[in-house]
Parts: structure tokens; C-alpha cells; sequence
């Protein structure tokens, strides 16, 4: 059963390339703040302090908070990048980050070249390549842009091409961060229905946003973080009716009547009507 | 397979379910069987380590009408023009020092660039390490794979060599082979110690720089070794030379010189002490390495 449970998880991030001495005493002169010594008394940032919580097969999980609230380095350490300075991270399923869009890519080399080194990275062989390639080529609509080296796409482009590569290959966890966001709203519509069919399938999504919207209709469950801890978790409006001041909790209530959220897993309807 | 919602289940279909968890570094024991899973993991993803490598050789050469072959003619220009000049300025018989003067370089610009490439293989995939959970084992082969195919063109160059010069070539030559394997595993294990040592210390890539040039001049790439036979003092910087005992096992078949048990044993000790430390420091440096770049 896909599950990823975080577990008392925190991220320092060590100071390094700097005048420790110097900063050692203004950091212990910062009695609040998110500055702290470590083990072996060197100066760290603590990015991210005690995170816990448990998704399961369908759970939609909407990270936000201001900037530098830790929602990056989340997903970096919900992906397995930073092994945690405390804490455990359990991970059943397989697991796709889009933490940037250009990530993994290599820029001198065309579209079709990247998406053969991605399947290769999945483990794939010829024929599952070809199959991947074609999917795509299809889904990301960049036309021949494909055999360009990708420093000739628009960001945009990328952005097709990162989040076609990423769900084609169909991972069970999806983490997002919010740059899915330079995509037009055509993408945004496509992606978006790509996302629901995943859900479908019973997995799950963590989406980092300063979008409102996009997160209410997107995600069944929101986190809250600032400074590196979660200050609320809950269903995404009640925790937006916290979060945001009232006459943009209003607004997004509005767009929320446009565009409906998606659809809970079995609900009979939907998958009729998109069948 | 096309499930209900039109998706292509084959593709998921192919790989296996992984279950993964991290947790806080709790000692040795945990970081050793981390290390080992990146290892093994890595070198499941071969095909990968490949594909990147070959990918940084064309890339480098991409629109040139010679493409990778251009490696090929600088390097025979190089040891041609050196050749020349060495063999008036020592005095020596060109018809055999061009030979020697050519497998060495060869030999020594392929052991110095996995030195050099090492310390470079974790910076220089900093978008793939902070992007996506990847084995670090993958940019370890990767840059053992293009040092590896940039060497092989340049065997063209012996081959020239050796037909140009009628040098007289045995079966003797292919007891080259196992030391090369060695000097793979050599530079896989350097690229990690370095590596990680180069991610967390940025003057180290200048330092091992420096070190480098010292080492060419100290090892005996341009000049023989016999020369200084008979001097126990400047004996000293050969017989402390690991450089000169990995060198020495892959050139001794090539050019027909004699393979002695002594040389391959002190060679095969320093490939096994540059191992053992290599996986120590990979071991203990592993979960920071994301954190360095």
C-alpha cells in the first residue's frame, strides 16, 4: 500500500561557507529565530523542526506558508535528498520530486535525449523508452521542439516537458513544488486532469504553493508551515480560512465555484463522465 | 495493458516497488549499509552511467566535424611535437623514445584525468543530487565512463604509434588489460573520496591541481626510470610513488617491459588501500554530500 510518513523529521542546514567565529556569536545573541548550534557546535539554520504527519493512498497534501517557511526543503527531504538531522522518513511506492523544472534535464542535450535518460534512470529498457518517449511527446505538445537542445525552450516548454516526463513514467508519490505554476492554463487544465487520473489510481500528491487556488482545487488536505514547523493541518479551507485574510479567503471561495476541486477517489460520477 | 482511465499500466509495470526510508545518522553500521545500497544501486542503473558519460563526450564535441577524434589528432600532434624535441634534447633515439614518450602520456592523461574529474563528479551533478534522489554511485561511474571512452580514442594513438615504429607487439601486450581494470576501480574509488572531499573543501580541486603537475614531473612519464639507478636519494621519489607502480602495470606489457611480482603487488596495495579509505569516506560523508552543494 502506497503510503510516505515523516516522523518527527528536522533539517538543519549546516553554515559552512562563512566566518563562523563571527557568526557563532551572533547566532547565540539570537535568543529566537530559526539560528541554532548543532552537535558538534557549529552553526546550522534550522530549516525544518519536528515535521510529522502520515499520507495515504489518495491523500493530496497542499504545502504552504510565506517564503523560507521550509516548503522546499520539505519536499528535498521528503524525496530522499537530505538525509534528516533527526527523525525517520518511511516511503512505500514510487516516488517522482519536481522540486525545479529544469532538474535532471541537461541543457545542451534535445528534449527526446532527456527523456531517454530519464527512462533510463527508471530502469526502463528499449521498448519501454520508446513508450515513454511517445507519451511524452504527446502529453508535453512542444512539437518539434523535442529534437532541440532544451536551452532553446521557452520556460514554459520546460515546464511541459519536466511535468510530462515526471508523470508519464506514472509514480505512485508525486511531490510538486510550485513552478508547475509558469505553465499557461491550457497546461494547467491538462496537468491538472493528469493529476486527478493519478489520484485515481490511489496515490498521492504533495503540492508546495503560493497559489491559493490552485491548492484548493488540487489538494483534500493542507499544511501550514512557518519557520520550519507546522502551525496548522487540516482540509484545505478551514486551514485557508486561518491562513489568508478574509477578503481573499472570499475570493478563493468564488474560484472555488468555478473550478471545482478534484474529485474524491470513487466517486462514481466523474469517472463516468470522463470515461 | 490499458487500464479504465486509458493509462498505459506497462509502463509502471516495469520496475519493481520500492520501499525506501531515511532516518538520522545513527553510526557506522547504518552508514556503511547506506553506502553499500548506493553502490548496488548504482551500478544497477549501469545503463544510465553510460548514457551520461557518452553524453558529456559528445557534448563536448557536438557540431565539430571530427567530433571526438579531434582527442585523437591533439593528442598524436602532442606526443609527436614532444617526441621530436625530447629525443634531441636527451639525446635519444627517437625511434625508441616516441613510442615510450607516446604510451606514457596516453597512459598518464588517462590515470591524471580520473584524478582531476574526480574531485569535480559530485559539484558538477549539484542539479541532479539537490533535484532528485539519485544513487551518488551513478556520478562516480559516470565520470569513470567518460575518462574511460576519452582513453579509448586515444588508443588510436598507440596502435599509429606502434605500426608507425614496427615496434614488436606479443600477446605479451594483453596483460595491459587487468591493470586497466584496476585503474578503473582506482578512479571509481578516487571519485568518491575526492568527490566528497572536493563538495565539502572548495580549494581542494586547485590543490589536487597543483599536486598533479608535481606528480607528472616526479613519476616517470617523460623520462625512464633507470636513469636513476644508482642514486639511492632520487631512487626515493619513484619507490614513494603509487603513481609509479599504477603506471608501471599497465606500460610495463605495452612496451615490453617485464612485469615483476613486486611491482603488480605494490600496486594491487595501493589500489586496496585507496579503496578501503575511499569507502570510509563515502560511508561517512554520504548523507551530507546533498547538504554540501
Amino acid at each position: 500500500m502506497t503510503h510516505l510518513s515523516s516522523f518527527n523529521i528536522s533539517v538543519d542546514f549546516p553554515l559552512y561557507h562563512s566566518d563562523n567565529r563571527s557568526l557563532k556569536k551572533s547566532v547565540l545573541g539570537a535568543a529566537a529565530g530559526r539560528f541554532g548550534i548543532d552537535r558538534n557546535q557549529r552553526p546550522v539554520v534550522q530549516a525544518l523542526r519536528d515535521i510529522s504527519f502520515t499520507l495515504r493512498s489518495g491523500d493530496r497534501l497542499g504545502l504552504i506558508g510565506p517564503n523560507g517557511s521550509g516548503k522546499t526543503t520539505l519536499l528535498r527531504a521528503l524525496s530522499g535528498i537530505y538525509q534528516p538531522a533527526s527523525g525517520t522518513l518511511s516511503i512505500e511506492g514510487k516516488l517522482t520530486s519536481l522540486l525545479d523544472s529544469t532538474q535532471g534535464m541537461n541543457m545542451e542535450l534535445t528534449g527526446r535525449e532527456n527523456i531517454r535518460l530519464r527512462g533510463l534512470f527508471l530502469g526502463m529498457r528499449k521498448p519501454d523508452i520508446a513508450r515513454l518517449e511517445s507519451d511524452v511527446e504527446s502529453f508535453a505538445e512542444i512539437g518539434e521542439f523535442i529534437d532541440l537542445p532544451v536551452r532553446n525552450y521557452s520556460s514554459g516548454m520546460i515546464v511541459r516537458l519536466a511535468f510530462a516526463m515526471a508523470t508519464a513514467a506514472q509514480p505512485e508519490i508525486l511531490l510538486m513544488d510550485e513552478w508547475i505554476m509558469a505553465g499557461d492554463t491550457a497546461f494547467l487544465e491538462k496537468a491538472k486532469r493528469r493529476v486527478e487520473t493519478m489520484v485515481r489510481h490511489a496515490d498521492i500528491l504533495v503540492l508546495a504553493s503560493h497559489s491559493s487556488a490552485i491548492i484548493a482545487q488540487w489538494c483534500n488536505r493542507v499544511i501550514w508551515l512557518e519557520h520550519g514547523k507546522i502551525l496548522a493541518d487540516g482540509r484545505p479551507l478551514d486551514v485557508f480560512s486561518e491562513y489568508l485574510p478574509p477578503e481573499q479567503f472570499k475570493e478563493l471561495i468564488g474560484s472555488v465555484r468555478m473550478a471545482p476541486p478534484i474529485a474524491e477517489v470513487g466517486s462514481a460520477e466523474r469517472l463516468q463522465a470522463s470515461d | 495493458m490499458v487500464d479504465l482511465t486509458g493509462t498505459d499500466r506497462a509502463i509502471r509495470a516495469t520496475h519493481r516497488q520500492p520501499l525506501f526510508s531515511t532516518s538520522a545518522d545513527r553510526g557506522w553500521a547504518q552508514r556503511f549499509r547506506l553506502a553499500t545500497q548506493d553502490v548496488i544501486d548504482g551500478f544497477v542503473l549501469w545503463r544510465l552511467c553510460w548514457a551520461l558519460g557518452v553524453a558529456d563526450v559528445r557534448l563536448r564535441y557536438r557540431g565539430s566535424v571530427l567530433g571526438p577524434f579531434w582527442l585523437t589528432l591533439s593528442t598524436a600532434v602532442m606526443i609527436g611535437a614532444m617526441g621530436f624535441l625530447y629525443a634531441d634534447l636527451f639525446h635519444t633515439n627517437i625511434h625508441t623514445y616516441l613510442p615510450y614518450l607516446g604510451v606514457s602520456l596516453i597512459l598518464w592523461n588517462f590515470l591524471g584525468s580520473m584524478v582531476l574529474d574526480a574531485g569535480s563528479c559530485f559539484t558538477g551533478a549539484d542539479g541532479l543530487i539537490k533535484g532528485t534522489r539519485m544513487p551518488f554511485t551513478v556520478h562516480a561511474l559516470r565520470s569513470v565512463v567518460r575518462d574511460g571512452i576519452v582513453f579509448g580514442h586515444n588508443i588510436i594513438v598507440i596502435f599509429l604509434l606502434f605500426i608507425f615504429f614496427s615496434v614488436h607487439v606479443s600477446f605479451y601486450c594483453l596483460l595491459a588489460i587487468p591493470g586497466l581494470l584496476l585503474w578503473l576501480i582506482d578512479g571509481f574509488a578516487l571519485a568518491f573520496m575526492f568527490g566528497a572531499f572536493c563538495a565539502r573543501y572548495r580549494d581542494v580541486p586547485q590543490i589536487i591541481g597543483s599536486l598533479m603537475q608535481i606528480a607528472f614531473f616526479v613519476t616517470p612519464v617523460m623520462w625512464n626510470a633507470s636513469v636513476l639507478a644508482g642514486h639511492p636519494r632520487a631512487e626515493l621519489i619513484i619507490r614513494l610513488n603509487p603513481f609509479y607502480y599504477l603506471l608501471e602495470i599497465v606500460r610495463g606489457p605495452l612496451i615490453g617491459d617485464p612485469l615483476t611480482f613486486n611491482m603488480v603487488a605494490k600496486a594491487v596495495i595501493v589500489s586496496l588501500v585507496l579503496v578501503l579509505v575511499s569507502a570510509l569516506a563515502f560511508a561517512r560523508t554520504r548523507g551530507r554530500l546533498a547538504y554540501w552543494m
